[in-house]
């Protein structure tokens, strides 16, 4: 009886507790952005007479997702995401009663495909890439389409070593594998003149080709975790890994990225744009949550204030790769105004 | 006469059957010797499968607890780094007021700043500063406000401070970062790691236990981030766990076995009830964000969700376990409490359920400790989430243990690799507490006869 009791005083308060306001930000969101938009929550909770913001990991698709699906105390204020929102995103934020989010863009991150430095440094093509991670690639005489048949990196190139390929990378869900099969994969199958072709016959197919990763075993789908790729590339020195630039940037001292088109990454090549394998990163704001929640707009101003993203900023300390200073204002004043994303 | 005939007849028959039976086994003949050897090896072979299979078991959990152990314990203890520091009154309360709101507001960080570049004057390029600067970390300024809140007088003096240290600052003193690589290829350069080596010399540098880790919530910065939000998230969420899923599991179990007829209908509870025990966790998370977020439109990452969630998934275990204890008290008890006039609900609450105690509770425990290793149903209802402030009540946002080890494994920093190991000793030190309670249970309540 006293446990019924018990169990009917909880949820009472429970619901209680839903019909309360909130007075807190909630955030949602890509996995990538998620380093820097908490160091900024906690920075914004200590330093403001706000909450400390609630920052969830979702992934940018499901934080869209959650973002999307209403107006409303119990629907995410703001979703991070690794890329742009999709139009069809928009359609369903509109469907649900979203019409006006700010799009505020964060600043750059660099995909690196990097090895232990006990091993050398490869210099690679986007090509060469295709070449090693798809899943069919042009036979040698670049008539037929073929599955895969290079095992070593020197099949593909005699300059390059006589090493295993063997690649950890995340898996499709992620969306460091969106920008990385869009970045490198999709752009370097244009090059293949028997691809190419494929793509006025059967387009279908020609994007089955492109963004096709290989299933034998040279490609290993690591998981979500970036760390654990790290470790494993210092265990095997064979070994390549895919993610994130920050990852790169805090290991420094056991892995080295390898050169794509000549081109090292590092945090000033990134910087300057001339480093092939950089993304945008972002977050939105629901307009219409800012007013009845507390704090967005300072939470917003805070994120884009020169202490926060600018090259000397606490994010780039994490990774996060600045605008430069022109587009950081204009981007700024943007968000500050709350102009609601039109595409 | 009589029996002269009838001793005849005995050894007759005794011949006949004697004639009938084998010869008497020769046990000491080599080829009985040879099977009986057979045997004895047989069973001595068994034996060690049984053996190398606790061996195999015990070598696994060296490993796990020697690789956790090895690469978690610094996490107890954070590098602090002394320095000389001169209480400013211009800068903490100009006014002399002494008003605590004042002192609370004034800018401690910029007295530590002030410290360090008194510590290295030789540092005036504005890159190098800002380097100088990480040696201690963002949160000191919060302790020393503390410690002149608590005791104003030392307004005006100076005073030789123990501060904790940046999280960088603090892999180096551990070992983790080595400076024989290029300079480049570290997060510290030389000039920091001569800054290093001055104050070492100084005897400045030191490890401290580190009861932050205990203390606080989750942070970015590694040298403050803490277990204890994400503890307290736990036991919120295993206190709603427990108060549902205990006394609606006990009741189920109790009515199946008791009370409930045979028939088509019981048997096919029976047969879900069974079923849902091996349901994929993430099952019961999209349940709970469908019926407890969507619909009952509960508060998101609040761990009564989460307790609500996790008691679904707990349920079918308590079920199981409970039904097979109560199914285990003698019939006797029952048939004697029926015979002495007892109504079928006393002999339940007064006889079997003391009776089952032991073996329900053993069986809550252990659903106990699976809810709180669980993170795939909490990622459904927003409890993956960084959160800083320790919740206050089961309807704040909150984390859990299992899920704070997963955020932190996933952070960049390095030196939130330790704090990872460290955060999964505690969560096995959670379990084994909670073993250890379900093995005293048993041993109070335990009953023979």
């Amino acid at each position: 009886m006293k446990k019924t009791l018990a169990v009917a005083a909880l949820m009472s308060v429970a619901f209680v507790g839903a019909a309360q306001a909130r007075d807190q930000i909630r955030i949602v969101g890509s996995s990538t952005v998620f380093p820097f938009a908490t160091a900024v929550a906690e920075e914004f909770g200590k330093t403001s007479s706000f909450k400390t913001p609630v920052i969830e990991s979702t992934g940018s698709g499901g934080g869209l997702k959650l973002f999307c699906a209403g107006v409303g105390e119990e629907h995410p204020d703001i979703t991070n995401a690794s890329r742009r929102i999709k139009k069809s995103e928009i359609e369903t934020c509109g469907k649900n009663g979203i019409s006006e989010i700010t799009e505020v863009k964060i600043g750059f991150d660099g995909i690196v495909l990097s090895n232990s430095k006990d091993a050398g440094q490869l210099d690679l093509t986007k090509e060469q890439i295709f070449l090693a991670l798809a899943k069919t690639v042009p036979s040698k005489d670049g008539k037929s389409l073929i599955d895969n048949p290079y095992s070593t990196w020197n099949e593909i190139d005699s300059s390059l070593p006589t090493v295993k390929i063997e690649v950890l990378g995340p898996p499709p869900t992620s969306g460091t594998r969106d920008a990385f099969t869009e970045l490198v994969l999709e752009e370097a199958c244009e090059e293949f003149p028997v691809i190419a072709e494929l793509e006025k016959a059967d387009k279908k197919k020609f994007k089955a080709v492109c963004a096709g990763v290989r299933e034998d075993g040279a490609y290993i789908e690591a998981g979500e975790n970036d760390n654990l790729i790290v470790q494993k590339l210092e265990a095997n020195k064979d070994a390549f890994g895919i993610f994130g630039f920050s990852f790169l940037d805090q290991n420094g001292d056991k892995l080295q990225g390898s050169k794509i088109e000549g081109i090292e990454p590092t945090f000033e090549a990134i910087s300057a744009g001339d480093y092939p394998v950089s993304r945008s990163l972002y977050f939105y704001v629901k307009n219409a949550h800012v007013g009845t929640i507390p704090g967005i707009k300072e939470y917003v101003s805070e994120f884009t204030s020169d202490k926060a993203w600018g090259e000397e900023g606490y994010l780039a300390d994490r990774g996060l790769i600045p605008m430069d200073a022109a587009e950081r204002k204009a981007v700024h004043d943007a968000a500050m105004n709350l102009a609601p994303l039109s595409m | 006469m009589t029996d002269m005939a009838s001793l005849m007849e005995d050894r007759a028959a005794a011949k006949v059957i004697s004639g009938n039976l084998r010869k008497p086994v020769d046990w000491d003949s080599p080829k009985i010797s040879r099977q009986i050897k057979k045997r004895y090896a047989a069973e001595r072979r068994f034996k060690m499968y049984g053996l190398s299979a606790i061996a195999i078991a015990l070598l696994a959990l060296a490993v796990l607890t020697y690789s956790i152990g090895s690469k978690g314990y610094t996490a107890f203890f954070q590098t602090y780094v002394q320095v000389e520091v001169f209480f400013d009154p211009a800068q903490i309360d100009p006014d002399g007021t002494g008003d605590p709101a004042v002192i609370g507001k004034a800018n401690f960080d910029g007295l530590i700043k002030e410290s360090l570049r008194k510590r290295f004057p030789e540092v005036t390029d504005r890159r190098s500063k800002r380097d100088m600067y990480d040696i201690i970390s963002g949160g000191a300024s919060y302790d020393l406000r503390e410690r002149v809140m608590e005791n104003p007088s030392l307004i005006g003096q100076t005073r030789k401070v123990w501060m904790i240290s940046g999280d960088d600052f603090d892999m180096l003193n551990k070992g983790y970062i080595s400076a024989d690589v290029d300079e480049g290829d570290r997060r510290l350069n030389d000039e920091e790691i001569s800054w290093y080596h001055a104050l070492q010399a100084d005897g400045a540098v030191e490890k401290q236990f580190h009861t932050r880790f205990f203390t606080n919530g989750d942070s970015r910065e590694p040298e403050l981030a803490g277990i204890w939000g994400a503890a307290v998230g736990s036991l919120y969420t295993l206190a709603v766990t427990l108060a549902l899923s205990f006394p609606i599991g006990v009741l189920a179990a109790v009515y199946l076995e008791e009370f409930a007829p045979r028939n088509r209908f019981t048997t096919i509870v029976e047969v879900n009830i069974n079923n849902l025990a091996a349901v994929p966790s993430i099952v019961f998370g999209l349940l709970g964000l469908e019926v407890y977020l969507n619909v009952m439109h509960l508060p998101r990452s609040a761990p009564v969700v989460g307790g609500l969630t996790l008691a679904l998934m707990t349920l079918p275990t308590i079920i199981i376990a409970a039904r097979a204890a109560i199914k285990a008290v003698p019939p006797s008890i029952r048939q004697a409490a029926l015979g002495l006039g007892a109504s079928p609900v006393q002999t339940v609450t007064h006889h079997v359920l003391p009776l089952a105690m032991p073996g329900i509770l053993t069986g809550t425990i252990i659903g106990m400790a699976q809810a709180l290793g669980e993170t795939a149903p909490l990622l459904m209802i927003g409890m993956v989430a960084f959160i800083v402030d320790i919740p206050g009540s089961a309807l704040d946002p909150a984390t859990v243990l299992p899920v704070q080890i997963y955020l932190w494994a996933d952070s960049p920093e390095r030196a939130f690799v330790e704090k990872t190991s460290a955060a999964i000793m505690v969560l096995l030190g959670f379990l084994v507490l909670m073993n250890g309670f379900a093995v005293y249970l048993r041993k109070k309540f335990e009953r023979k006869w």
